[in-house]
């Protein structure tokens, strides 16, 4: 930690150098720190300018996606010319001009069972700002692995949580949500509109326990659940302990279908087809092999003239039910349980499997 | 009555942000939820459905009393 400041950087931290908390030291430590932060999205936007502006020494940036035009009102690294171009690197290119004191180690990757550990392994703590469960479940596990903290923060619409788990012995995410919840509990990532500024109030919130973790500042906000409501300005933080059976599961002993990205995952466009390619097919010589992965009450209720129910839940225990030879079609209400199907299904080698797109709705 | 706050997507199930129940007391954390469940089905469908009386995680077993503050927190997910 003995890192001699030049007299540029003492000028740049000198605020962080005054407080007697933080002074030479604290920000050594700073200089020091590897961070990885996972999506570059809305919250890891906030969460990698104050980390990169407060002179974190290595930031690793995870995400293997591109610019869309839709992002630019809440991911404001970027611009209009960015669209089209991986996140990484032109989170990379601003980052730059704000502080390029900074080490930036770019992940155009999507984190998976894969990849995780050696990503993680890399770093002394990771910041959560991935869009869907099954990666915050896997960098959960992952972190109590490894032994890391995760400086976790998530939103919905209006809505924000925020708290750092595996902390010094602290709970874990599954303490506090110990089943992955599921497709129909997570509406479609980008159906769902949020309120612009939203991911910049948790992100800051995600940058300042990260800081906190970094320079072992205050009281963590660990077996902590902060959650901010913007519309009724309400926030609250809510306490949960450790529970030892939950806190244990890790990458060797979870359930590696907890991982399975379903609602948000890039399927092949050829696994999926569209109501009136289904209808063309369904008269056709060879028609599909029709299954309805719903559950058995929505089958009762309304099904598709000879589909036969395969419930999601089911699935994994039945796939074996599942012909392997000629065109099989799943389908559900609105694409996203049947696109979860198909993962699982691609998964286990199957390759004449499709899934109906916009589902039962669309029909 | 006893006062439920609701968060993510049991507010959008129940359609408002709050519920002021009638509670009698000794009443569990698990038996507002059956009801609650009884009242609105599609709640039962929430796998991960975090409890808190008082700012205080609870389990199913954990009694109510006149005038806790209660409230449904669901996951949520988007970055």
């Amino acid at each position: 930690m003995s890192h001699a400041f030049t007299a540029a950087e003492r000028q740049r931290y000198r605020r962080h150098l005054q407080l007697p908390e933080i002074g030479e030291a604290g920000q050594a430590r700073l200089q020091a720190a590897r961070v990885l932060v996972v999506g570059a999205g809305g919250l890891g936007c906030p969460i990698l300018q104050y980390l990169a502006a407060a002179g974190v020494g290595t930031l690793g940036l995870a995400d293997a996606d591109q610019v869309e035009l839709t992002n630019l009102p809440r991911q404001i690294l970027y611009g209009p010319d960015d669209v089209g171009h991986p996140k990484v690197e032109a989170a990379a290119r601003a980052l730059r001009r704000l502080n390029n004191l900074v080490h930036y180690t770019l992940h155009p990757v999507r984190v998976s069972s894969a990849n995780v550990r050696e990503l993680v392994a890399a770093y002394d703590v990771v910041v959560d700002g991935s869009d869907n469960f099954p990666t915050r479940y896997l960098l959960n596990d992952a972190c109590v692995s490894l032994g890391r903290p995760l400086v976790s923060g998530a939103i919905y619409k209006f809505e924000g949580q925020v708290s750092v788990f595996n902390y010094q012995g602290g709970p874990s995410y599954r303490c506090l949500f110990p089943e992955v919840p599921s497709a129909a509990e997570a509406p479609d990532c980008n159906a769902t509109g949020v309120l612009n500024v939203l991911p910049g109030l948790v992100g800051t919130v995600q940058a300042t326990e990260t800081l906190k973790v970094l320079l072992g500042l205050g009281d963590v906000l660990s077996g902590r659940l902060w959650l901010l409501d913007t519309l009724s300005f309400q926030t609250r933080t809510l306490r949960f302990q450790r529970d030892p059976a939950r806190a244990a599961i890790n990458l060797d002993t979870a359930n590696p279908a907890d991982y399975l990205d379903a609602s948000c995952a890039s399927v092949p466009a050829a696994s999926e087809l569209s109501v009136a390619e289904l209808r063309s097919l369904l008269v056709a010589h060879t028609p599909p092999v029709l299954l309805d992965v719903r559950g058995p009450l929505e089958y009762a209720r309304r099904h598709l003239p000879g589909a036969l129910p395969l419930p999601l839940p089911e699935l994994a225990a039945r796939a074996a039910e599942v012909p392997r030879q000629g065109p099989v079609v799943l389908y559900c209400q609105s694409g996203v349980r049947s696109r979860q199907a198909l993962a699982l299904l691609q998964a286990l080698g199957h390759t004449n499997v499709q899934a109906l797109r916009g589902g039962l709705d669309e029909w | 009555m006893i006062n439920v706050a609701l968060f993510g997507i049991a507010r959008e199930i129940v359609g408002q942000s709050s519920l002021a129940l009638p509670a009698g007391e000794g009443q569990s954390v698990g038996e507002l939820l059956a009801t609650l469940r009884t009242r609105y089905p599609e709640l039962g469908r929430l796998r991960s459905l975090a409890v808190a009386v008082n700012n205080e995680y609870a389990g199913a077993e954990v009694a109510l009393h006149e005038r806790d503050e209660i409230a449904l927190i669901p996951p949520v997910s988007g970055g």
